[in-house]
């Protein structure tokens, strides 16, 4: 028997002022697995990517992180339950260093982030340093996270996002708003720290070149609905799938 | 108390509503198509008031001259709305909304003082109007008749501007203006013209409302913050942006105080409540709730995903003191320790007077600077804390425990205060600090009983071993170092990352598990403390305190010192107060008008530094590190 899936996603329905954004969702992801998720606009990703991080509660159905059911939590509770995540636009803390960021990160974590009087600059430099080093920013460390580049940004966002040994890390359109060699570097870190740690992967993408080079399996959505749960390759033949991106029926 | 009575006091409460409808309409109005709130607009319902009073005057008796006067008044202020749109506000419309709303707030100093020198500090009795100077019988009653045509004319005005926004070409623009304003101004909107014909017609509202209410309520100083403040409390209960939300909320605060006063004291478990007494709470309480359960008030939509411009300085690298810093700091407090040796008392004092507003402007610099919350009632805490301690003073407690008492009290004030500005953001956060602090001053300045109202409190004065000039320095000094090394400690402690943290991104800091409600809010009971403590010390310094004390005026002295000294740097609270006690010291003794001249002390800083005084001394500071790849 095996142990119950990192994250499962089990009929889940939201609706925004009666439209039903997501109808009946559900799918799991594994650990150590990269999954995508994706479909044309307005299918309903972003909605479904909301309720798993706790930004929205579903109307209907479960989310289980690891056999806990976590439906509804907030983003800070999701977090706290093992929940990484990146976000579209990067999102980083401008007025510190790269490092000061992941200490920040890990202090929350550890249950430090409230105390008065302690330092907290420098506090866990080697944990930091570390982190930093799997995000491949090592060189970064000093550097003023406000000024940095767009695709230094996102590794950071990467690093913020392991600060708290994530069971799950969620990263919704990763490359978005990066240079083509970035993309796959930025993905290809994620997936080798992913293998590595056994973290289940589950993220957004629009390049398609980035999701079939990346993810182990893949979750197509169309109107609210899943048309789609396969590997790659699967899907790449799939009749369905062809018919929605490429508007053939 | 019997049903008519009852019923009668609801009536003034409905009379009542209409004015203050009527005000924030015109805030609303031009919040909507501007983005800005105009903290001034109080003021042009005072200058309203005192204009009618002038034309009445001038135009003489009869019905024709007294509206006439009332529709002069309205259209002088009218034009008193453009002037400052014009002048003032069209060059700040890309600048950072804290600058924006600092700058009307000199508006409103500038505008108190020209009333103090055109009409005096006597309050100006408003006419008796023509034909409707009688009272009505209802239910054997007498109800007065200009109540009612107050009544109506509430309606009147929300029917016309609903009609306006509506069904009119200027109404589609406003309403387009409001919904996307660089949309608008694509598809051909002049934007200038409309900005200054809403300034045009919100503030002519406000005159409008303020002459109307001359009958009922004599023209006075103290007018434009008292109803700014209630505005406030209407447009966030009725929703910002809602001309049909202002009118509600207008009505349900009308009604309530209306209530209060109705009821009377009332026997209530054996303890006498003195509702009338409660008015001022009251309100507060149908903002607190109405707050909890629709944050965005009653008719409200979500804000619109403001561009809300930060001040450069909240972007820039945050660098944690190290031993220079440190040095530099001993040098100076050491320095300072000297300072009795060589100077007079008058000095000594002065140097107190620094201190003092150093550790109130540090308190403020910790939630603007590392919170990002903008406090446009910061000496509240202040207030709290020197009235706590003086009356446990007064109460027999020694003074060490009376000055302790002072944070404790302050800081009770900012978590009751904090629990619902945490909910909020941008120019709702400054509305509601500034209501609320209004609101503790106009409690203070009434319950004479306890507080000495406007009197206030006298005899407070330390022991003999403090009672020298010098030594009551030394102490303050003491004190405040102390204060100002734990602000410190606690602004780079993991508590002032993860503030720090919440203010650069509150999605991020959500996201890495940080709490970050519950981390602005212990901020802000934080910072509270830390001003109460000030609050405490100058209430010892002076020997007496007064409601001045705790003045929305009070309030703006503190945020010009941290403009000043800027949001980050360690030493800008001690800069900027000292810079600003001395010149409000030359200022006193040069003019009686020093509250005018502060108020063009900050439309200059504003308008020379529309990034913030701090902004601008960090682009000319050389840079510690390459920034670029």
């Amino acid at each position: 028997m095996s142990a119950a899936p990192v994250l499962a996603v089990e009929r889940l329905s939201k609706s925004f002022d009666g439209v039903r954004a997501v109808r009946d969702v559900s799918f799991r992801v594994s650990a150590g697995e990269l999954c995508a998720l994706i479909g044309p606009n307005g299918a309903g990703k972003t909605t479904c990517f909301n309720c798993v991080n706790g930004q929205l509660v579903p109307d209907e159905g479960r989310v289980w992180l690891a056999g806990v059911n976590v439906t509804g939590r907030p983003p800070r509770e999701m977090a706290l339950a093992g929940v990484g995540r990146t976000f579209q636009v990067a999102a980083t803390f401008a007025s510190m260093t790269v490092r000061e960021n992941v200490e920040v990160a890990l202090l929350s974590h550890a249950g430090h982030g409230e105390a008065l009087l302690a330092r907290a600059s420098g506090a866990r430099r080697a944990q930091a340093d570390a982190l930093l080093e799997r995000a491949g920013i090592a060189a970064l460390a000093d550097r003023h996270c406000g000024a940095l580049p767009y695709g230094d940004a996102k590794r950071v966002e990467l690093a913020l996002a392991l600060a708290g040994n994530p069971k799950l890390l969620l990263m919704d359109e990763p490359t978005a708003g990066m240079a083509h060699a970035d993309r796959d570097a930025i993905m290809a870190t994620a997936a080798e720290l992913a293998r590595r740690d056994r973290v289940a992967v589950l993220f957004t993408e629009h390049d398609m070149d980035v999701v079939f080079g990346f993810a182990d399996r893949i979750v197509v959505l169309d109107r609210g609905r899943v048309i789609a749960d396969a590997p790659p390759d699967v899907v790449r033949a799939d009749a369905n799938v062809q018919a929605v991106y490429l508007g053939t029926a | 108390m019997t049903l008519t009575a009852l019923a009668l006091q609801l009536l003034n409460g409905l009379a009542s509503a209409s004015a203050l409808f009527l005000v924030a309409a015109g805030l609303t109005l031009i919040f909507g198509v501007t983005r800005v709130v105009n903290f001034a607009h109080g003021s042009l319902f005072m200058l309203g008031a005192y204009l009618a009073w002038s034309f009445g005057e001038a135009f003489g008796d009869g019905v024709a001259a007294h509206w006439a006067s009332v529709l002069a008044a309205a259209a002088v202020v009218a034009l008193v709305g453009v002037a400052i749109e014009a002048l003032l506000l069209k060059r700040l419309y890309a600048a950072p909304e804290l600058l924006q709303l600092t700058a009307t707030f000199g508006v409103v100093l500038v505008v108190r003082d020209a009333a103090l020198a055109l009409w005096g500090a006597e309050d100006k009795l408003g006419p008796r109007v023509p034909h409707l100077d009688g009272t009505v019988q209802i239910a054997g009653r007498a109800i007065p008749e200009y109540d009612l045509f107050l009544i109506v004319v509430g309606p009147v005005v929300l029917v016309t501007l609903t009609w306006l926004v509506t069904r009119t070409r200027f109404g589609t623009l406003i309403r387009a203006a409001s919904e996307n304003r660089v949309l608008a101004s694509a598809l051909g909107v002049r934007q200038a013209l409309l900005f200054s014909a809403v300034f045009a017609l919100g503030a002519g509202l406000a005159g409008l409302a303020g002459a109307l209410q001359l009958p009922r309520e004599p023209a006075n100083l103290n007018m434009d913050l008292a109803v700014v403040a209630e505005a406030f409390v209407v447009t966030v209960v009725g929703g910002l942006g809602s001309i049909p939300g202002a009118f509600l909320a207008a009505l349900i605060i009308g009604l309530v105080k209306a209530l209060c006063i109705g009821l009377g004291t009332v026997e209530i478990g054996g303890v006498a409540v003195a509702f009338p007494r409660l008015t001022l709470v009251a309100e507060f309480v149908v903002m607190a709730v109405v707050l909890a359960v629709k944050p965005h008030g009653l008719l409200g939509a979500p804000p619109p995903v403001l561009a809300s411009t930060p001040l450069p300085e909240q972007r820039t690298l945050v660098l944690v003191p190290g031993r220079r810093a440190a040095v530099a700091a001993a040098v100076l407090f050491g320095a300072l320790a000297l300072l009795p040796a060589v100077v007079d008392d008058y000095l000594l004092v002065l140097a107190t007077d620094v201190l003092v507003a150093t550790l109130f402007a540090a308190s403020l610099q910790f939630i603007m600077g590392p919170g990002g919350m903008t406090s446009f009632g910061h000496a509240a805490y202040f207030g709290v804390g020197a009235y706590a301690a003086a009356l446990a003073f007064r109460h027999g407690w020694p003074m060490p425990a009376a000055l302790a008492l002072a944070p404790v009290a302050a800081m009770a004030a900012a978590v009751l205060l904090g629990g619902f500005a945490v909910r909020l953001a941008g120019v709702y956060l400054a509305m509601l600090t500034l209501a609320f602090a209004q609101i503790v001053w106009s409690i203070v300045y009434q319950w004479d009983a306890v507080t000495g109202g406007s009197n206030g409190l006298v005899g407070i004065w330390p022991p003999a071993l403090l009672a020298h000039r010098a030594s009551y320095y030394l102490f303050t000094l003491a004190i405040v170092g102390s204060a100002l090394l734990l602000l410190a400690r606690i602004a780079h402690a993991p508590f002032g990352f993860a503030l720090r943290a919440a203010r650069d991104s509150s999605l991020r800091a959500a996201a890495i598990g940080v709490d970050v409600r519950a981390t602005q809010w212990r901020a802000f009971a934080l910072a509270g403390a830390f001003a109460g403590l000030a609050g405490g010390l100058f209430a010892f310094s002076k020997g007496s305190i007064s409601p001045e004390t705790l003045a929305i005026p009070r309030s703006v002295d503190a945020l010009v010192m941290v403009l000043l000294g800027g949001l980050n740097a360690l030493a800008g609270p001690l800069l900027g107060a000292a810079a600003f006690t001395w010149m409000q010291d030359e200022l006193a003794r040069a003019t009686d008008y020093w509250r005018a001249a502060t108020g063009v002390v900050i439309l200059a800083i504003v308008l020379l530094f529309p990034q913030g005084i701090g902004g601008a001394l960090a682009r000319l500071r050389p840079r510690r590190r390459p920034l670029a790849t």
